[in-house]
Parts: C-alpha cells; sequence; structure tokens
C-alpha cells in the first residue's frame, strides 16, 4: 500500500506547488496592488461597448445532444482500458467479449450517423 | 461452459439482437413508414418468445449462478411478452393517429422487455441493477415521447428524476448488503441469515433495497410519481406502464425477497404489509377525487399493487401463487380497458375526462358492457375474474395470520369499488355530456372484448393459470 | 498518524465539504465547480484505496464530460433560482429531517459494524492481492469474462441512451439547404452542362 502511495508523490508534490503558486499570486495581488476601484472599471470590458446581454444565454440544444453522445463514447472507450492492460488474460472469450460490445455501439453510431444527429445543419 | 450459459439467456438475447436488426433495418430504409409493420413483427417477436419460453423445463444458473432460469422467472417472462406484444399491438393505431408512431418506440420497448427479462431471473444483485436501469431508460423515452407536448415531457423528467432516485436508494441498500454479506449472489446473501434474523446493517441495506423495488412497483409512500406520469406519458405508452413493467418490478421484488432474504421472512414481512396497507387505502381513497380517467387507472394500479403485496406479504409459496394470479389477472384486465382508454376521442382530440362518458352506452352498447364488465372485475365485484385473484391474495393473507390486513383489504377494496361503479353509473345513467367517440382499430376492439370476455369466462375455468403460478411459486419459495 | 491516514483526512474533509458547499452555494456555476472538486476529492480517496482505474475514471468520465454537461444544463435553463430557492425554504425542515433520518441510519450501520460470518473470505475470494495485480488488470481480468452478461448489458444500457438522446432531442429544420456528399461526387460535366445552340440576336 505505502508502495503504491510512494508512486503518486510527485502528484502530489507537483499539486501542492500549484497551490503554492495560485496562493502566492492571489494573496501578493491583495496584499500589495493598489485598488482604487470605481463602477466603470469594474463593469465588463466588451470592445468599449456597454454589454449587450446576459452572460447566461440559452444554448442550441444540439449542443446537448452532441455532449451526450460524446459521454456515451466516452464511457465506451473506459470499457477498452482495463481490456487492453488484462488482454492477455481474458482469452477467447474476453477478445469475443469485447467485440460483441463494441458491435453493439457500432449499431447505434450507425443509427445516429444515418438518422442525423452528426450533422449540424 | 460458455454455450450452457448462453442457452439461459438465449431468449433475451434473440430479443436484442431482433431489436438491433430492426434498428439498422428501419433507419436504413424506410425510417418512420416502416413504424407500424415495425410494431407487429415487434410483438410477433415477442409472441414466438413467450411460447419458447413457456417450453423450458427445470431449474438451471448461468454466468455463475447470475441468471436463473426456473418455473418462476418463465412464468413471469411469458406474461411479460404476451402483455407488452398486446399492448404494442393495441396502441399502434392510437400512437399513429397522434402522430407519436416513431419506428424507434416497438425497439425501445422491444430492450426495456429485455431488462424486465434479467430482472424477473436476476440471480445477482448487479444483474438486478442492470435489468433494472435497461428496462427504466427505455422508459424514461417513451414516458416523453410526445415531445412537443409540456405534460409529457414533464411526465419523462419526473419519472427520471424519481426514478434515478429510487436507483440510488436501491444502489445504496445493495453496497451495504454486499458489505455486510461479502457477496452480490442471492445464493451468497441468503446464507448470511441462517437464523431466521439478518444483523442490523443487512436490514438497513435490505430497508433501501425494498425502498427502491417499492418505487419500481410505485407502492404508497414511493407512489407519488405514477399519477403524473401516467396522466402525461401518451395514452398507449401509459397503457404499457400499467402492465409489463408492473409485474417486472413485481417479479423482481419476490425474488429478491424469498431467493435473497428467504431465510428472514419476519424481518421484512411487517415493512412490506406495511406497504401492502398503505396502497391499498390510498389507491382507493384518492382515486375517488379524480376526473381524468389516465389519473383514476393511476390510483387504481397503485391500490392493485397494494394487494399484489399482500400476497407477498404472506410470506409463503401458497401467497406467492396467489400474487403471480392476481398479478395475471390485473394484466388481463388492464389491457382491456386502456384498449378502451385509449381510443377515447372528441373531433379528432384525445379527451381522458371521465365525465365524457355520460350516456356512453346509448351510442355504443357493446363496448359500454364490455366496460362495464371490466370495471366490475377491477373493483372485485364476485361473479368477474377480478374476484378471484383478490380472493386469493386476502387467502393467502389469513392463512399466514394477517387476518387485520387481509380485513383492512376488503374494506379497502370496498371503498375502491366506489369509483370504479362511477364510471359504470356515467356510462348508463348520467345526464345528457358532451359526449365521446370511440373510434377502434380491430386489435384495441379485440383486445377489450376479448379481455371482458376472459372476465366472465374465467369464472368457470382461470385458464390453466392456477397451476403454472403454482409451479413458479414452488420454484422461487423451497 | 502515517501518511495515507493524513491524506485520507485531507481528500475526505475535501469531499465532504465541498459536497456541502454545492448545495448551500447560491450561485449554481458555483456549485457545480464545488461538485467537481468534490468529484476530485472522491477519486483521491479511490486512489487511496488503490482502486486507481476508478479514480481516473472518475475524472476522466464525471470530472471531464459529466460535469461539462451540468454546466451547460445550468447554462440552458436560464432559471431564476433565487425564485426556487425561495420555493425551498418551505422544504428545509422536512429535507433537514429526512437527512438527520438518514444519518441516524448511517450512525446504527456503523454502530453495530459486524459482517456475517464468511463475509471477508467471500470478499477476499475473487479480489487479488493488491501487491500482485494492479487495480486495471484486476478488473480487467474478470470483467470480460465471469461478468460477461453485466458488460453486454452495459453495452445494451449505453445503445437505449444513445437512442433516447436522438429521439428526444433530434429536430431537422425544415427549409435548410444540406450538403449531399454523394450528389456532389457523382457529378460531371454530362450532367450540369446544357450546350446549347443559340442564334444570334435571340436570346434564350
Amino acid at each position: 500500500m505505502e508502495e503504491l502511495l510512494r508512486e503518486y508523490l510527485p502528484i502530489i508534490v507537483f499539486m501542492g506547488l500549484a497551490i503554492l503558486i495560485g496562493l502566492v499570486f492571489i494573496i501578493a495581488a491583495a496584499l500589495l496592488a493598489v485598488r482604487n476601484p470605481d463602477p466603470e472599471k469594474l463593469s465588463a470590458y466588451e470592445c468599449g461597448f456597454n454589454a449587450f446581454d446576459d452572460a447566461r444565454m440559452k444554448f442550441d440544444v444540439r449542443f446537448y445532444l452532441v455532449s451526450i453522445l460524446f459521454i456515451i463514447f466516452d464511457l465506451e472507450i473506459a470499457f477498452l482500458f482495463p481490456w487492453a492492460v488484462a488482454f492477455k488474460d481474458v482469452g477467447v472469450i474476453g477478445f469475443w467479449s469485447m467485440m460483441v460490445f463494441l458491435a453493439v455501439l457500432t449499431i447505434g453510431f450507425a443509427y445516429e450517423w444515418k438518422k442525423g444527429a452528426l450533422e449540424w445543419e | 461452459m460458455m454455450s450452457s450459459d448462453i442457452q439461459i439467456v438465449l431468449p433475451e438475447i434473440l430479443l436484442s439482437v431482433y431489436a438491433m436488426a430492426a434498428l439498422i433495418g428501419a433507419v436504413y430504409t424506410g425510417k418512420d413508414r416502416l413504424a407500424a409493420p415495425l410494431t407487429w413483427l415487434t410483438a410477433l417477436v415477442m409472441a414466438l418468445l413467450a411460447v419458447m419460453i413457456a417450453g423450458g423445463e427445470g431449474a438451471r444458473e448461468g454466468f455463475n449462478g447470475m441468471v436463473v432460469d426456473d418455473a418462476y422467472a418463465r412464468f413471469a417472462k411469458v406474461a411479460i411478452l404476451l402483455s407488452a406484444g398486446a399492448v404494442l399491438v393495441v396502441g399502434t393505431e392510437a400512437m399513429a393517429r397522434r402522430g407519436l408512431l416513431k419506428f424507434e418506440y416497438p425497439i425501445l420497448i422491444a430492450l426495456s422487455v429485455v431488462g424486465m427479462m434479467v430482472m424477473v431471473s436476476a440471480g445477482d444483485l448487479i444483474a438486478l441493477y442492470m435489468g433494472l436501469e435497461l428496462q427504466s431508460l427505455a422508459l424514461y423515452v417513451v414516458a416523453s415521447l410526445n415531445r412537443d407536448s409540456v405534460k409529457s415531457t414533464e411526465a419523462g423528467m419526473k419519472y427520471f428524476v424519481l426514478g434515478a432516485l429510487s436507483s440510488g436508494l436501491m444502489l445504496y441498500g445493495a453496497s451495504l448488503v454486499y458489505g455486510y454479506s461479502g457477496t452480490t449472489l442471492f445464493g451468497g446473501i441468503i446464507g448470511a441469515a441462517n437464523d431466521g434474523h439478518v444483523g442490523m446493517g443487512l436490514l438497513i441495506g435490505l430497508t433501501f433495497v425494498l425502498s427502491g423495488m417499492a418505487f419500481k412497483v410505485s407502492a404508497v409512500p414511493f407512489h407519488m410519481w405514477t399519477p403524473d406520469v401516467y396522466e402525461g406519458a401518451p395514452t398507449p405508452v401509459t397503457a404499457f406502464f400499467a402492465t409489463a413493467p408492473k409485474l417486472a418490478a413485481m417479479g423482481l421484488f419476490a425474488r429478491v425477497m424469498f431467493d435473497a432474504f428467504g431465510n428472514a421472512v419476519a424481518d421484512w414481512q411487517q415493512i412490506v404489509a406495511f406497504l401492502a396497507l398503505l396502497s391499498m387505502f390510498l389507491g382507493a381513497i384518492a382515486a375517488i377525487g379524480q376526473t381524468n380517467i389516465k389519473r383514476l387507472m393511476a390510483y387504481s394500479s397503485i391500490s392493485h399493487m397494494g394487494f399484489a403485496l399482500l400476497g407477498l406479504a404472506a410470506g409463503t409459496e401458497f401467497g406467492v401463487q396467489a400474487m403471480l394470479i392476481y398479478m395475471a389477472i390485473y394484466l388481463t384486465m388492464n389491457i382491456g380497458t386502456f384498449a378502451f382508454i385509449l381510443s377515447m376521442e372528441r373531433d379528432g382530440k384525445p379527451v381522458t375526462d371521465i365525465a365524457s362518458m355520460k350516456l356512453y352506452s346509448r351510442a355504443e352498447p357493446m363496448k359500454a358492457a364490455a366496460m362495464l364488465i371490466l370495471m366490475f372485475s377491477l373493483a372485485g365485484v364476485p361473479p368477474m375474474v377480478g374476484f378471484f385473484g383478490k380472493y386469493a391474495v386476502l387467502n393467502a393473507a389469513v392463512q399466514s395470520g394477517l387476518t387485520w390486513l387481509a380485513v383492512a383489504g376488503v374494506i379497502a377494496s370496498v371503498i375502491g369499488a366506489f369509483y370504479y361503479l362511477r364510471i359504470v353509473f356515467f356510462m348508463y345513467f348520467g345526464d345528457e355530456g358532451e359526449g365521446v367517440q370511440t373510434p377502434m382499430a380491430p386489435a384495441a376492439w379485440a383486445a377489450l372484448m376479448g379481455s371482458a370476455a376472459i372476465m366472465v369466462l374465467g369464472a368457470i375455468n382461470l385458464f390453466g393459470i392456477e397451476g403454472a403460478a403454482a409451479a413458479a411459486a414452488a420454484a422461487l419459495v423451497n | 498518524m502515517s501518511v495515507a491516514d493524513f491524506a485520507f483526512y485531507i481528500l475526505a474533509i475535501t469531499t465532504v465539504a465541498s459536497g456541502f458547499c454545492t448545495v448551500v452555494s447560491k450561485n449554481p456555476v458555483h456549485s457545480v465547480l464545488w461538485l467537481i472538486a468534490s468529484f476530485l476529492g472522491a477519486a483521491g480517496l479511490f486512489v487511496l484505496l488503490g482502486a486507481e482505474f476508478l479514480a481516473m475514471l472518475l475524472i476522466i468520465v464525471y470530472v471531464g464530460a459529466v460535469a461539462v454537461l451540468f454546466l451547460f444544463v445550468v447554462m440552458m435553463l436560464d432559471v431564476d433560482f433565487a425564485e426556487l430557492k425561495a420555493g425551498m425554504a418551505q422544504s428545509v425542515p422536512l429535507a433537514l429531517l429526512i437527512g438527520v433520518i438518514l444519518l441516524l441510519q448511517l450512525g446504527s450501520v456503523i454502530g453495530v459494524w459486524q459482517f456475517s460470518d464468511g463475509a471477508e473470505a467471500a470478499r477476499a475470494a475473487i479480489t487479488p492481492a493488491i501487491e500482485e495485480t494492479h487495480n486495471t488488470m484486476a478488473l480487467g481480468q474478470v470483467l470480460y469474462t465471469d461478468y460477461i452478461l453485466l458488460f453486454q448489458l452495459a453495452g445494451l444500457i449505453l445503445l437505449v441512451a444513445m437512442i433516447g438522446a436522438i429521439v428526444l432531442t433530434l429536430r431537422h429544420r425544415t427549409n435548410v439547404k444540406r450538403q449531399n456528399v454523394v450528389a456532389q461526387m457523382h457529378r460531371d460535366p454530362a450532367q450540369a452542362l446544357e450546350m446549347l445552340d443559340v442564334k444570334p440576336g435571340q436570346g434564350l
């Protein structure tokens, strides 16, 4: 167990460094920088215009469809990792089991392609 | 090892392969123009699979005990396949008239039926969950199939959010069960309760799993989604919700209770009895004020689930048999009733108002008579088959010492009779109303008349369903 | 306290505190960001348990995809969250009650921490020792063979999700000119050009 965690030491050092540097910049800015705010300085800058609209606008529902389809294939890929790692051990059954899994999702892919879900118009 | 495993899940494999072939076939050729033939074809495939499953014998386990193929699973699968096929056929015409008949509809139904078949033959908590999710996910989609209607999308949304919540409860419970018993296999969990009681940790896990399943059968207090979903979903889809998934969930319920916790009946009996009591009464009382027939059928199904749970609460083989008979009768009645409801319209627009049925018997005496029989049967009035179902579960409850619950069931059934009879009253004696037309496709007409005929003729002989249910119950409770 | 213990407490506190902030923060975008922090904490806990694959999966799938989708939803639904929150104030006592009950149940589960006979042996029987096989390998060894049925069911669930997403959200706009690649490739001068002999002074 200890050995496993030791492998993560560089990552922890890295994250600690990232947090440290981030904090230093924020604290330094808070302590050292000159602050003299007024409403015009603080308002959003949009190429010299006043802000047109609320930043939170409605997205087209198609963005949604694309991201849902992305998640599904993301999950499919996730299943491939242990398969690849254990490829030597899974044998014929394991190989064909993955092929069937991929075939099922390929059917879904062919369906969405033909249905036009991948077109943007 | 592999080929014998595949033998066991062959019907599921065939149905999924069919669904995928149909999906690809339809999308590359006629798309929605093929929807109607595809619906019929799906129903035919389901009927063929039902015949194939009904021929099976003995009890087998596959995939290291993850799936079980016994008489109980076969009974439930045949009932699921037949009722799903019937509902598809009955609803095709109504879906087409509302412009909702997409070719994905029968395919999603077929895939959800695959999920149900896995549910009733699950021998493992993970298999149970995968089947349940496959079933539910397809149902969430078909609930909001009418995506331009606010009510339909709301139905899908509510169903999805509450369904996900219940899945969460169930998974939490399943993880506790796994943690305390060390295995997800039902065959292993049952060993953890050898002395007739389960430990405290396992008990809390059991309670969470029970709550999740109570949601799926829409037992009070986990029923609140039912009226909204039934009302919002397109009527043919509502008809489907009221039949096959209910049986699948009930089948799963009994499977988990007996296969995994069969040694600790006393521990779950009180919970199930409590669910049954509340469901029977809430279903009977809340339906009285309804003016929408789909909402009324939702409360009716809640009440009926209460009665089915009554059989389960008995905790005996006889109780399971009674529950299975009750569910089979319930499915038949509901297919007939919904064949009528989904054809109700005025000037081409669907109506679901109960008041619109006033004096319906003058316009269509035949259909009104069929509805009369079905309503009497749903209420459990003696000569009809519905009475025998109620009698069976009440008898099972009395035999295992739950007399108070049986008495409560009788009272609830008397209260519930009021609203069924109110529909009959409207049809025959009401004052002049706006009227309703019920143009029916031959399939829907046949379903309505056939179901009504079974309700009368079944009083003589229950078509051998008792024997099959007895064999199924014996396979489950041993 | 060993390093592992120390890491556990840091990560557990991060996870729980971020989860709490997800619920209470006023701005829904902040909620999603807190949720991501909570996922990261949970991923760290998975690493501590030796379940590295699950940890990476949590980051790839939940942080990388699901949380981004959440942000989409939060931005897409132009909901007045202040109004929603106002209605919620009435349900807070009930929600607190349910939360307390769940907490008590959790407490009672921990209070009677007693496995059934053979539970630990049953669990150990299917998990190889962490020193011998690492987590991803151990998953791979059983997922595609012993649990093949569940694996294929997962494939079917993903298929249903795909069909469902398309059935519910895909709309084809009418009056949109689309590119037809096959027609373009088949096009040649013989089809596209018509030679006409135009007489002088007449036009077409």
